[in-house]
């Protein structure tokens, strides 16, 4: 066994990053909530838990993930070298696996025989409904009527897996609604059902619990740093936020080092259309303090409290708000969250893709964009560790939609720029 | 406390009171704000109120999760047809023009914040709301919540449910000043099938140790036979969304808020 859980100072004992966080869930909850986080703290130092865990995490999950130099990459940015940590090489293809399996486990530990999940983007619910044929778990898995659309191969996969899909068609029919949902049914269903949540959000302990088991990224990434460029921290990390569970497993390892140790955090947040439209989904830029599924956070609300709809190219950032912990890294200046369009992401997907043969997840794209601009304005010996959460396989059939369409219709901006990039590669 | 900040629990208390003197649980029944319009809403709020003891009206919220089907519609129509906090809390004052029936209002927190506490508690208070009901927020969240209602002369309820410790149980009881609500099952609300009771009476006897205020039960209470079941062992009982299915299917609101009000009767 040579797995450890990190104990970071953050949250407190009420579950609170700063003023971010906390339990705002119906009663029928609280007691499931202490019970989780009596199990977990338990769990976290148990050396038949962690052995276990990090048995799958080599032999199932393919872990540790290579962190790998993007030469090419780096070369077309012409600043600082771009190095990609390839949690797309994980089973299943993204980062979730990491989680879901470390919360199956738990499940079963805890004596659960179902688990619950929410999906956008279905990355999380393949990987819930992996871990559960694995570990032998029924399985039901909440999703939005919109993503499905979207995702289609991935809801066949989670069938395939002996998981039922359910549909959500209330409010937007996307991943906010499937996490109500999915809330809803816990609430029902609390005394023999495992809720298994995809990201750093929700009530208390998840945020933190979440973390822990993707912190695993950072803790990775800084003994391969180490050995390729002889020091643990890079210049900067970024990683793509929706709820932010990808990006705070490479960031928590780094966060809560003195500020002078400590790299540029950056987490770029969807902006979809462009922040200034609405219609986007950067909970910083342009949300505001409010609470939604159980945690205070910042929140696309209007001035009455209603959650207004987001928008993002890719289903998995498609969500009105972002992990406490990420918030509070936001309002002490730990970490930077930078908007960044449905355009760019698609301009970072291509870009990976010509150049590194890599087809990014396009929430990992929009990472990718910015990593590049980033670049441009660092010196050559400076390093950037771009968080490459996931493949892009399930996102291919909606890529060749959006760039099919007509070059006047509203929904493509001119900055994909499809020739102009295939130029660059070229040049 | 001062006159003014007795105000909303008073008139709670005097409710349930009432009730008992009458041996009745008190009837509470819910209605969403501005369901199923804004015009259409005073109507069916006025059929009701002229037959509660207490009338719970909520603020529609896009994301109710602790409502089952029936009353998230009623809040996605609702909000369609413009209404929201500030228009519910009118709609309010307009009712409180022609009926002095304790009103609650049941709300989440995200409305509460967005509007600012303070303000928000104005507003209310303003409106003539006499309570709050809280389903998302644990009393100990937030205790500025609880203390601004009190200011403004607004009780809070919190909940409880079958899955409450005694020492939850111990904690939320305490905090409430309106009326304990003790959710009857795990889940969220909405008519159910069968028995209404369960574990009810247990949690109730369990409530009542610390309990200083009467207790209503709620969720899956949809008609005489249940709401009789559940007045054998509470103060008051509370039921919405048989009301909303009667306002989608036309039927005549008064004459089923009666048929259920009777079931309450000892």
């Amino acid at each position: 066994m040579t797995l450890t859980l990190p104990h970071y100072p953050m949250p407190d004992d009420r579950g609170r990053f700063g003023r971010f966080g906390g339990r705002y869930v119906p009663e029928t909850l609280i007691p499931a909530l202490d019970e989780l986080d009596t199990a977990y703290r338990a769990a976290k130092t148990d050396p038949a838990f962690l052995s276990e865990l990090d048995r799958l995490l080599r032999e199932f999950v393919n872990r540790p993930s290579p962190l790998y130099l993007a030469q090419r990459l780096t070369d077309h940015a012409g600043g600082a070298k771009i190095y990609l940590k390839r949690e797309d090489f994980n089973y299943t293809g993204a980062h979730k696996i990491n989680n879901c399996l470390a919360q199956a486990l738990l499940a079963v530990r805890m004596g659960k025989k179902r688990v619950i999940a929410e999906t956008g983007a279905g990355q999380h619910g393949v990987a819930s409904a992996t871990a559960a044929a694995l570990l032998g778990l029924e399985c039901v898995v909440y999703m939005g009527a919109e993503d499905i659309r979207r995702q289609s191969l991935n809801v066949f996969r989670m069938n395939l897996l002996g998981a039922e899909v359910r549909e959500v068609t209330s409010g937007t029919s996307t991943l906010k609604d499937a996490t109500n949902e999915a809330i809803r049914d816990w609430v029902t269903n609390v005394r023999d059902t495992f809720y298994i949540l995809g990201s750093v959000v929700g009530p208390h302990p998840y945020p933190a619990m979440v973390r822990d088991f993707q912190a695993i990224i950072g803790e990775e990434t800084k003994w391969q740093l180490r050995a390729v460029e002889g020091r643990e921290a890079p210049d900067a990390i970024v990683a793509c936020v929706g709820g932010g569970s990808n990006a705070i497993g490479i960031f928590a390892p780094y966060a809560y080092l003195p500020k002078d140790q400590r790299p540029r955090l950056i987490g770029t947040e969807a902006a979809g259309e462009g922040v200034e439209t609405g219609r986007h989904a950067a909970s910083v830029a342009g949300g505001r303090v409010g609470v939604l599924h159980g945690s205070m956070m910042y929140l696309m609300n209007d001035d009455e409290g209603q959650i207004v709809p987001p928008h993002s190219i890719s289903a998995g950032l498609d969500y009105p708000g972002i992990g406490p912990e990420h918030c509070h890294y936001s309002e002490t200046g730990v970490a930077e969250y930078v908007p960044v369009t449905d355009a760019q992401a698609l301009e970072g997907l291509q870009l990976l893709t010509r150049l590194e043969g890599i087809i990014p997840a396009l929430e990992s794209a929009h990472a990718i964009y910015h990593a590049v601009e980033l670049a441009r304005t660092m010196r050559p010996e400076q390093v950037i560790v771009v968080n490459l959460s996931g493949r892009g396989d399930k996102d291919v059939a909606e890529v060749a939609r959006l760039l099919d369409v007509p070059k006047d219709a509203p929904t493509v901006t001119p900055a994909i720029q499809k020739p102009a990039i295939q130029k660059e590669v070229l040049a | 406390m001062t006159a003014v900040q007795s105000r909303g629990v008073a008139r709670i208390h005097a409710a349930f009171e009432r009730a008992r003197a009458q041996n009745r649980a008190a009837f509470i029944p819910f209605m969403t704000g501005g369901y199923p319009t804004a015009e259409g809403f005073p109507a069916v709020a006025d059929a009701l109120l002229a037959r509660a003891d207490l009338m719970e009206v909520g603020i529609p919220y896009s994301d109710p999760l602790g409502d089952g089907p029936t009353i998230q519609r009623a809040s996605e129509q609702a909000l369609a047809g413009g209404t929201s906090t500030r228009h519910t809390l009118g709609l309010i004052k307009e009712l409180r023009r022609r009926h002095d029936t304790p009103i609650v209002v049941m709300t989440y927190v995200n409305p509460i914040y967005a509007v600012g506490p303070r303000e928000f508690m104005r507003l209310a208070a303003d409106a003539g709301v006499d309570g709050l009901i809280l389903p998302d927020l644990p009393p100990d969240q937030d205790i500025e919540i609880a203390d601004l209602a009190a200011e403004y002369g607004l009780a809070v309820t919190f909940l409880i449910a079958p899955t409450s410790t005694a020492a939850r149980v111990e904690l939320v009881a305490k905090a409430c000043t309106g009326f304990l609500y003790a959710v009857s099952v795990t889940g969220v609300t909405g008519a159910r099938e069968g028995s209404a009771l369960g574990e009810v009476p247990a949690m109730l006897a369990l409530a009542r140790q610390y309990a200083g205020v009467p207790i209503a039960v709620g969720f899956g209470v949809n008609d005489a036979a249940t709401a009789r079941q559940v007045a054998e062992v509470a103060d008051g009982v509370v039921v919405g969304s048989a009301f909303i299915n009667a306002v989608k299917n036309g039927q005549d609101v008064g004459a089923v808020a009666d048929a259920i009000a009777a079931g309450c009767q000892r």
